[in-house]
């Protein structure tokens, strides 16, 4: 029991990363699941963030309805956003969204209110393990019952083909819209929980290599499957822990052999394990079953 | 007000360069290489590497910088997006595997140069400033406007009058069809990426040039920036890239000079979202945005 113990004050704020980030791979499979690529999460985050942040801050509401409120802010922001905007093709609705994050990332910068670019500090520590995990739990329960739905056919229809989706009745305006507002939600959440858990929140935090690097968690660990991003989020956020290990022991600085890393095993998910780590097993078990064959 | 106008022209110069490369790869591919950037700063470290390190005079490294960055665009032509080509959602996989090959460069970057600032060494470029109706110019700034216009005009010269020109031409139409008339699509498409990112690094060398400040992120501004300046001119046209850019070059400096410096990129993301939004074609674009 004491090892144990030991372990999770040792890691207990990697382990706490690994649920958020989980979380934030999870906010942008939303989107991916009906085949749109967003990058405003980033910026949705940091709405969630701020508003859980200034609740907590300034009024004497219980945790849970900062959170909820962090999550609920971002969401009705989407609705008017998403109507535009996922009307986009493609590479134009990435474009769009980066556009929507940074104007949110500098208006934070611009506004006195929330200290402009030195951000909110000392926000008391309310986020704990259980609470982080609780709600990925719930996260993930979620998308679980959503997989085999009427809705879920319907984001992979829409996926696959959106024309022949609508030609087939299926409402995409609305399923890409709930979506879209759906990972809104879940990146508010994320970002409430990382700002209760790291007593501060700052502009610095929601630029657009955050956007990039919760795209990656999603893709890593594969967008075809609800599990897929936590998996990637959790060997993604561990992998610099690793690196640091192992760059100490060869001489390498570890910030450009993490970078280097990182972007390695990204290009190589993408070329050669379209459907991410999680499909290893099943890639690997087809080629060895291939050789059989031959 | 001449002032601004003239810095918004110098910095617009080096915004419509990078873009120009940007827009031809989307063009001819369908597919936002978000490396440009990365290939932007390797093109500003390489310049750097020859005037500091092997004391080459910049008139000599330029040249040599920007086709080292239109080697990098061929490398990255075969590693990140030649093997995606004929697969589906391939323009989604390919933004993706281009973010993968700019960390990869900027890692590389990091570990040769470091974090820090760089600076080309003191002297290393005669600056003389001189007074024309009321304004100060620099040579600096003449050099980097002159370049950059002498570069975009060649793209223009090659594109609408050389046969290779034609062939891109014809493979951004449909590749398919290129395909079927004899043109060798591949090597078009790496012709493409070596034109594309040999302004993208020429771009970076002016700008390095521009602001003595050289570190392994500094694409990372200028590739907003640059997305801002082929949305607004459209995606695809080089013309709509070269009008849009300098805009945007005037847009922020006068924005600096009547809202203050904090408000320099935000008007730039507002400008690119309301385009995307209210005017999705931008100024000269002619591609479907939409879905019918």
């Amino acid at each position: 029991m004491g090892a144990l113990e030991d372990f999770f004050l040792t890691y207990q704020s990697a382990i706490a990363f690994i649920g958020i980030d989980a979380l934030l791979a999870l906010s942008v499979y939303a989107t991916l699941s009906c085949g749109q690529l967003s990058l405003a999460n980033a910026g949705f985050m940091a709405i969630g963030a701020y508003t859980a942040a200034l609740l907590t801050l300034h009024t004497r509401l219980p945790f849970a309805v900062t959170l909820i409120a962090g999550a609920l802010a971002p969401a009705v922001i989407a609705v008017p956003l998403g109507l535009p905007v996922l009307r986009l093709r493609g590479v134009f609705l990435a474009i769009a969204t980066i556009g929507f994050g940074e104007v949110v990332r500098l208006g934070l910068v611009n506004w006195d209110y929330t200290n402009g670019a030195l951000g909110l500090v000392s926000i008391p520590q309310r986020a704990r393990l259980w609470t982080i995990y609780l709600v990925l739990a719930i996260a993930l329960y979620f998308f679980s019952r959503l997989r085999g739905s009427r809705m879920g056919y319907a984001l992979e229809a829409i996926r696959e083909d959106e024309a022949a989706a609508r030609t087939m009745g299926i409402d995409t305006t609305a399923a890409k819209l709930s979506m879209f507002v759906l990972g809104a939600a879940l990146a508010g959440l994320a970002g409430g929980l990382e700002a209760h858990f790291t007593f501060m929140v700052a502009p610095a935090g929601y630029d657009f290599s955050r956007a990039v690097d919760m795209l990656v968690y999603a893709v890593v660990g594969g967008a075809t499957s609800y599990l897929g991003p936590p998996v990637g989020a959790a060997f993604l956020t561990l992998l610099p822990e690793v690196l640091r290990a192992i760059g100490s022991t060869v001489g390498l600085t570890p910030g450009p052999l993490r970078l280097f890393v990182s972007g390695a095993i990204l290009l190589a998910v993408v070329l050669f394990l379209p459907n991410g780590i999680i499909s290893f097993s099943a890639r690997f078990g087809a080629l060895t079953t291939r050789r059989e064959r031959s | 007000m001449g002032q601004q106008v003239i810095n918004g022209f110098f910095l617009g110069s080096i915004y419509a360069l990078f873009a120009v490369g940007y827009t031809l790869v989307f063009g001819v591919l369908d597919i936002l290489n978000l490396a440009h950037q990365a290939v932007f700063m390797l093109g500003a470290f390489c310049a750097l590497a020859l005037v500091g390190g092997l004391h080459l005079s910049f008139a000599l490294a330029l040249p040599l910088a920007v086709l080292f960055s239109g080697a990098m665009g061929i490398l990255l032509d075969r590693i990140a997006f030649r093997p995606l080509r004929g697969r589906a959602h391939s323009n989604m996989s390919g933004l993706i595997s281009s973010i993968a090959a700019a960390t990869i460069f900027e890692a590389i970057a990091l570990q040769i140069f470091g974090p820090d600032v760089s600076r080309f060494p003191f002297g290393s470029f005669p600056d003389r400033q001189f007074r024309v109706a009321g304004a100060v110019v620099s040579t600096i700034q003449l050099t980097i406007v002159a370049v950059s216009v002498v570069l975009m005009a060649l793209l223009t010269y090659l594109l609408k009058k050389t046969r290779l020109g034609r062939q891109i031409r014809a493979v951004a139409e449909s590749p398919r069809a290129a395909r079927i008339l004899g043109i060798n699509v591949d090597r078009v498409i790496a012709a493409s990426f070596f034109i594309s990112s040999a302004l993208g690094g020429a771009a970076g060398v002016l700008f390095a040039l521009a602001f003595n400040n050289l570190s392994p992120d500094m694409g990372r501004s200028v590739e907003l920036k640059g997305l801002a300046v082929i949305i607004l001119g459209g995606m695809g046209s080089v013309t709509g890239a070269v009008t849009a850019g300098f805009a945007i070059g005037l847009i922020e400096v006068f924005t600096v000079a009547y809202l203050g410096s904090s408000y320099r990129d935000a008007v730039s993301f507002a400008v690119l979202f309301l385009v995307l939004l209210v005017w999705p074609r931008g100024l000269f674009g002619r591609v479907a945005l939409r879905e019918a």
